[in-house]
């Protein structure tokens, strides 16, 4: 059986949105993962550390690492080759397997081109492709191969070809050494020694290398099965112009689509819905993601695109009639990974339906889960998610933040902070210089309550914080120093004093 | 009681349990967030979920200082007219709600409310006035200590704090909240350490 590899070069940074034009390197916190060609010319190398390559190559792009991002983007590609030939085999994000379809293009060649050049028109330009008689071959050949090119391995041609590859290729630093050291330097010098020597001093995983160099590694890559269609859609013959008859009306198919999904063991955490008008060109009228806290029933999924189509309270669709509802599962997972505890588990069942009532009464962003963060203000220090979502992008709060403020923490924390003035013994306004001196201490304040004016009782500070100095605009940007005021009603305010004056930001309520 | 439904004392802090006692079934009014956020401490630490509707301004740093857990909570920051409506859901659903009211609140409202509390065996913490509330918890004076012109930080509370129950005279407690091991400590328990320990 033939083996026809196809190769894309650094995925990583291709699936990265990497330009050809300008040299990028995907990175994780400290090393490279993966870089493109003019990087690699640069002297930028895989594993190098992230100064290292950026002072080898100072116009280097970055990009942080994503696996998954890789993985998806991979995904098309998968498709694309799939509706050519079935029976694909994801080797690793950037490289698949096929069986070498010969007799329906004419030859390996053709395949291989007409592959290519589907994949052109994908926008993927850097496919290289390799056939062989044996995977670890054709893997080989494509390495070999230029860009949009293929490289083929004749019959029984593996053995030859490959004996004339450094050992280098093995890709394993510490076997590659040993092997060099031994004096092995191309797979021929390797493949050439008996089995049973090779067997009895590297054991079974050089026995394995052995018979890879030697081209008769009967192992096939495993076929992945083709995603079933969970797509469900809706049409509606006439257009629907209220919410509540599109809701009603797609009922039918959320219990379709959540017991198709029961049928095959899964159930969905993530799931699209659009919407399309009924004219001519079918314009897409709305299309959001939707994450739920556990997994979508049918009663949530028809609350979803209620709260979807729902422009205004009073029922007013977006835009124009709605023809088709389109249901996109976007996350599937086992429902095994999602079965209750036998003791209970998760979100609350009930705490989920009172709560969808009420985003159900005010709309799905009105219900919010406290999290905690990192950050410098109190406002800075917390975030409100929506419910069901997962917070994205929290910052670690337990890490040390200088120039926070040290607890007790405030507990009221005004959304919007107000103007409020505070004076030294003289009358004039505190003002704090760019180094953290303070021109008075303060005596008065006016916190823009109703309160009025009054006097200080004991005050703490600065905390001076500079902050996105960088940017050109942005709140909280430059020096702000941060004060403790306790007037003497024994209310205590947590205020800012900015370039712009001073501010009331949070209540020791 | 009047319908047959027991109305189940809920975990209090320690500090509090001789001053006030939360029950199901009935609102209770304070004057400030801490203080709200302190009767959901406990409900909350032990387990319950809880919920918080129409205070946007609410610390959650401090909220989580005061031992609220915060996986079990749940906040309508800005429910505008409708905050009776999303009130009276979110009571079906937890044990303690802590509610901001937009407005003076009629009476009627407040009964509508009580009844369904009775019901489902859940309480109102109203940060606001509330017309026939159980107990009003008020802070009278408070001082803090920790800061001086510029130097140290805000670190413990001396609290003064009055507690009426019905039509009966106000009681009056000291209170360091938050003290400087934790959250609520009676003055007197403080007093009392200080003496064992000399």
């Amino acid at each position: 059986m033939r083996s026809l590899v196809l190769w894309c070069p650094d995925w990583p940074v291709v699936a990265a949105g990497g330009s050809g034009r300008l040299p990028c390197a995907v990175v994780t916190r400290s090393a490279v993962v993966a870089c493109n060609d003019l990087a690699r010319t640069s002297g930028v190398r895989r594993g190098m550390r992230r100064r290292d390559a950026q002072a080898r190559c100072p116009e280097l792009q970055l990009f942080d690492a994503n696996p998954e991002r890789d993985l998806r983007a991979f995904e098309p590609v998968l498709a694309a080759v799939e509706e050519l030939r079935p029976g694909v085999a994801p080797v690793r994000p950037g490289m698949l397997a096929i069986k070498a379809p010969g007799r329906f293009y004419g030859s390996e060649e053709n395949a291989a081109a007409s592959i290519a050049e589907r994949l052109v028109e994908l926008g993927v330009w850097d496919v290289r492709i390799g056939v062989a008689d044996d995977l670890f071959s054709a893997e080989q050949a494509a390495r070999l191969a230029d860009v949009q090119g293929w490289k083929v391995i004749g019959p029984g041609a593996s053995a030859d070809f490959l004996g004339r590859l450094p050992v280098e290729v093995l890709e394993d630093a510490d076997l590659v050494g040993l092997l060099q050291r031994l004096g092995l330097r191309t797979l021929g010098d390797l493949a050439a020694l008996p089995g049973r020597d090779v067997l009895t001093r590297f054991g079974a995983y050089g026995a394995k290398v052995h018979r890879l160099a030697r081209g008769v590694d009967p192992v096939q890559p495993e076929v992945r099965k083709p995603p079933d269609d969970l797509v469900r859609e809706v049409v509606f013959e006439p257009p629907l112009a209220s919410v509540e008859a599109v809701s009603f009306s797609v009922r039918r198919t959320a219990d379709q689509l959540v017991a198709a999904l029961a049928d095959r063991g899964l159930v969905c955490t993530s799931l699209r819905v659009e919407a399309e008008a009924d004219d001519a060109q079918r314009s897409l009228l709305s299309s959001r993601v939707w994450v739920h806290s556990r997994w979508f029933g049918a009663v949530d999924v028809v609350d979803r695109v209620h709260w979807q189509l729902q422009a205004t309270p009073a029922g007013a669709l977006v835009g124009a009639p709605v023809g088709l509802v389109r249901f996109v599962p976007e996350v599937v997972e086992q429902s095994a990974a999602h079965a209750d505890g036998l003791w209970g588990g998760g979100t609350d069942d009930r705490v989920d339906r009172g709560v969808a009532r009420v985003q159900a009464m005010l709309g799905y962003d009105a219900v919010v889960v406290p999290v905690r963060q990192g950050g410098r203000s109190p406002a800075d220090r917390q975030l409100l998610v929506p419910w069901g979502e997962r917070p994205a992008g929290v910052r670690a709060p337990d890490l040390v933040w200088p120039g926070a403020l040290p607890a007790p923490a405030p507990s009221r924390v005004f959304v919007e902070p107000w103007a409020t003035s505070v004076v030294g013994p003289d009358g004039q306004p505190v003002t704090v210089t760019d180094r953290g001196v303070m021109s008075a201490p303060p005596v008065r304040f006016h916190s823009g309550s109703t309160s009025g004016w009054q006097a200080v009782d004991c005050w703490a500070g600065p905390w001076p914080v500079d902050e996105q100095w960088w940017e050109a605009t942005g709140i909280g940007r430059g020096l702000v120093s941060r004060f403790q005021v306790v007037g003497v009603d024994g209310r205590a305010w947590l205020m800012r004093c900015d370039s712009s004056g001073w501010w009331t930001e949070a209540a020791y309520d | 009681m009047q319908d047959g439904v027991p109305r189940v004392p809920l975990p209090m802090h320690p500090a509090l349990a001789d001053l006030v006692q939360l029950r199901t079934g009935a609102a209770y009014q304070v004057d400030r967030a801490s203080l709200g956020l302190t009767l959901l401490a406990a409900p909350s630490h032990e387990g319950s979920w809880t919920a918080v509707v129409g205070a946007a301004d609410l610390g959650i740093e401090a909220a989580a200082e005061l031992g609220i857990d915060l996986t079990r909570t749940i906040l309508v920051p800005d429910p505008g007219e409708q905050w009776v409506e999303a009130t009276a859901a979110l009571i079906d659903v937890v044990s303690v709600v802590l509610l901001r009211p937009p407005a003076a609140v009629p009476a009627h409202t407040a009964n509508k409310l009580a009844a369904r509390l009775r019901k489902r065996s859940s309480a109102l913490v109203v940060w606001g006035d509330w017309p026939g509330a159980e107990a009003r918890l008020r802070v009278l004076s408070s001082r803090w200590s920790g800061a001086e012109g510029g130097h140290g930080r805000l670190r413990s509370r001396q609290v003064r704090l009055g507690v009426q129950q019905g039509t009966s005279p106000e009681r009056c407690a000291e209170l360091w909240f938050p003290s400087a091991a934790g959250p609520v400590e009676r003055v007197v328990d403080v007093a009392a350490r200080v003496e064992v320990t000399a």
